[in-house]
């Protein structure tokens, strides 16, 4: 693969972070709405009286957050923060930095939606697999409407569903939270059993939701495939079925599928926002929510940047991965 | 009216050979919502070891049918509804898929008809022939072995040994099929169905691979079923021609007599229909078109556009007779020469 390849790839990765920074700006500007006071005019509720001189705090509090500068040089100023990497103190957590707030939250979120992407890609892949695969058993039909229906029911329903049953009415899994309240975070065997057991449900429906697309999208790719000529042939050649279905069909299948998977990560981390606030899970996603709930924009903008980073690394590195995948694509040089 | 098969099995041989297959009264329907679908509608044919046998038609007449039910592959909806395929005696129909898995490519081979896409598109061409003798072997052979035998089959139809080591879209069309080819012929079978091997290459091209399948057939004695709807190219390679119209077999004759005679309508204007060198300029095609294979016309399926057309070809199917030795048709403006002869 040539270097100049490469440097394409990431001077576009540069642009798409550029775009995303100025729309992720621009958007919460568009809320009428004021931070600052809205906390202030809180505190002064919570006090029980009148505060005199609101109105002066709440400017020198936005001078203090750069809120006050003209829209263009807060443009520059949140520019220069995704370049540093720096989105400088949480408004809804002061003194916290986003920084440090994320830092929290991101190892939740990378493994719950990780493992549950990563299962939901390899299970639906192999069901969708099966389903189109002309000499798979009957039965296995029954999956297809099964999974239309987990597909077209959004994750966060999915989610209502397994609470109601699993956690309200059987009480099998616990309710909320990534793990219990008396367990203190270390890495013991029994925090993390009290981990998988709290991160079975939010995955579960994280995963379910996913499974039916990945594997519809599979099952179309593979009744495409066996119906080319080099099935056909392999078939003629006198191959083994089992041979033709994974070295024939599955492999030529799997290579449009994993651009699929690529186009689905931004559905992903939206349905992963839905879940985690749903379970009250203290990843990326329920930070996002309620970092808009209180219009915490410095957070906010560390949380959408994070994501947009991660989809467009992951993009680079499936394209990057392309050429093992498919003989057929090879960058100029080598 | 007597069972064609029984007509069709008298004898077509030659003293002393026996045929390698032996297709009687063969049968494939496909079921389809608004009716049966009667592709291939008894037809019986004898090849000889080494035969090289031409099967014509015009496109839905049935040829690929025939090819894909002699290698026992036609998919649902369709199925073989009756008939017998007789490789060296031992009938293909009831055998149960693996065993039949186990013929394909050891006994009987097919050369595919769109080789531009018949190579799987991810692996490389050795090991898409290494799959086929793997799959086939009956002891563990070394890897180093079988890359020698997947060089060594690439090398005799005429590639260098190097183009193992290739992806499928790294070759040319007429790469492609001889690759095919190797694959097809590597394990030795004793009969190969090259269905239209070459109707997607150049005419420089298409030369080179037949004559890639003719010095291969030659060398490995095995028996050749060529199909396609070029008459000029069968004309070229064949010994014996089969015309099928509408699932039917019309005619079967050695290429030499049916040029010089042809015994039914239908084969006499397809050879008509060729362009000739003396008479340029007019392009004579066959009038009408062939039926629906759903609701087939009463009588001789060629009825609606023969030429010599008579009341009983309205009415009456015609037999499949043996009119001379080697020469098989089935038109009624024969059958009472039979049987005027045999009186």
């Amino acid at each position: 693969m040539s270097l100049r390849y490469l440097g394409k790839r990431i001077l576009l990765l540069l642009a798409v972070m550029w775009t995303a920074a100025s729309i992720n700006f621009l958007i919460p500007k568009l809320s009428p709405r004021d931070p600052i006071k809205e906390r202030l005019e809180q505190a002064a509720m919570m006090g029980g009286r009148n505060q005199t001189g609101l109105q002066a705090m709440t400017d020198a509090y936005s001078q203090q957050y750069g809120l006050g500068e003209p829209l263009w040089k807060q443009y520059l100023h949140a520019l220069l923060k995704v370049v540093q990497f720096d989105y400088g103190y949480s408004i809804s957590q002061y003194p916290r930095t986003v920084n440090s707030v994320i830092k929290d939250a991101l190892p939740w979120t990378l493994g719950l939606g990780i493992t549950s992407i990563l299962i939901a890609f390899f299970i639906g892949t192999m069901l969708g697999a099966l389903l189109g695969w002309p000499r798979s058993p009957r039965w296995l039909r029954a999956f297809v409407p099964a999974s239309m229906l987990t597909s077209a029911v959004p994750a966060f329903v999915l989610g209502f569903l397994l609470i109601y049953l699993f956690a309200f009415q059987l009480r099998i899994f616990p309710l909320a939270g990534a793990y219990s309240r008396t367990a203190t975070p270390e890495w013991s065997l029994t925090f993390i059993a009290d981990v998988a057991q709290h991160a079975i449900l939010p995955a579960l429906a994280l995963i379910l939701f996913q499974l039916g697309g990945q594997a519809l999208q599979m099952r179309g790719l593979m009744v495409m495939t066996t119906g080319e000529d080099f099935i056909t042939f392999a078939d003629a050649k006198g191959l083994r079925p089992r041979r033709i279905f994974s070295r024939y069909a599955v492999r030529n299948a799997l290579l449009p599928q994993v651009t699929g998977l690529v186009m689905s990560l931004g559905t992903f981390i939206f349905s992963t926002v839905l879940v985690e606030t749903l379970f009250s899970y203290p990843g990326l996603g329920n930070l996002i929510n309620s970092s808009i709930q209180v219009l915490d924009y410095n957070l906010l903008y560390g949380i959408t940047m994070i994501l947009v980073f991660a989809v467009c690394i992951a993009t680079l590195v499936v394209d990057l991965i392309y050429p093992l995948l498919d003989p057929r694509i090879r960058y100029e040089g080598r | 009216m007597s069972a064609p098969a029984s007509q069709a099995s008298s004898p077509t041989r030659p003293p002393g050979a026996s045929p390698v297959l032996s297709v009687r009264d063969l049968r494939v329907e496909y079921s389809t919502d608004s009716g049966v679908v009667k592709a291939v509608n008894g037809i019986s044919f004898d090849l000889m070891p080494g035969e090289k046998l031409g099967l014509v038609g015009e496109s839905g007449s049935g040829k690929s049918t025939v090819a894909l039910a002699l290698m026992r592959m036609i998919r649902p909806p369709g199925r073989i509804s009756g008939g017998q395929m007789l490789l060296q005696g031992k009938d293909l129909v009831p055998l149960p898929e693996r065993t039949m898995r186990q013929m394909r490519a050891r006994e009987i081979a097919m050369i595919p008809q769109g080789a531009m896409n018949s190579l799987n598109p991810v692996a490389r061409i050795e090991d898409q022939i290494i799959d086929t003798l793997e799959d086939h072997a009956t002891e563990r052979r070394s890897k180093k072995v079988l890359l020698d035998l997947a060089r060594s089959a690439l090398e005799s139809v005429g590639l260098r040994r190097e183009v193992g080591r290739m992806y499928p879209h790294e070759l040319s069309g007429g790469m492609k099929q001889r690759a095919c080819i190797a694959i097809a012929v590597a394990m030795r079978p004793k009969v190969v169905i090259a269905d239209e091997p070459t109707s997607a290459l150049d005419v420089v091209v298409q030369r080179q691979v037949m004559d890639t399948i003719l010095r291969l057939q030659d060398e490995l004695g095995v028996a050749v079923i060529l199909i396609g709807h070029d008459m000029g190219l069968m004309a070229q390679s064949v010994d014996r021609l089969a015309v099928m119209y509408a699932g039917k077999l019309a005619e079967v004759s050695p290429i030499r007599e049916i040029f010089a005679e042809p015994l039914h309508p239908y084969t006499d204007l397809l050879i008509d229909s060729l362009p000739k060198l003396e008479d340029r300029g007019t392009f004579r095609g066959i009038p009408g078109l062939p039926p629906s294979l759903k609701s087939l016309p009463p009588g001789c399926l060629f009825h609606p556009r023969c030429p010599k057309v008579m009341d009983i070809c309205r009415q009456e199917i015609p037999e499949y007779l043996e009119l001379r030795p080697q020469q098989f048709v089935a038109c009624h403006l024969h059958e009472e020469r039979h049987d005027r002869a045999a009186d």
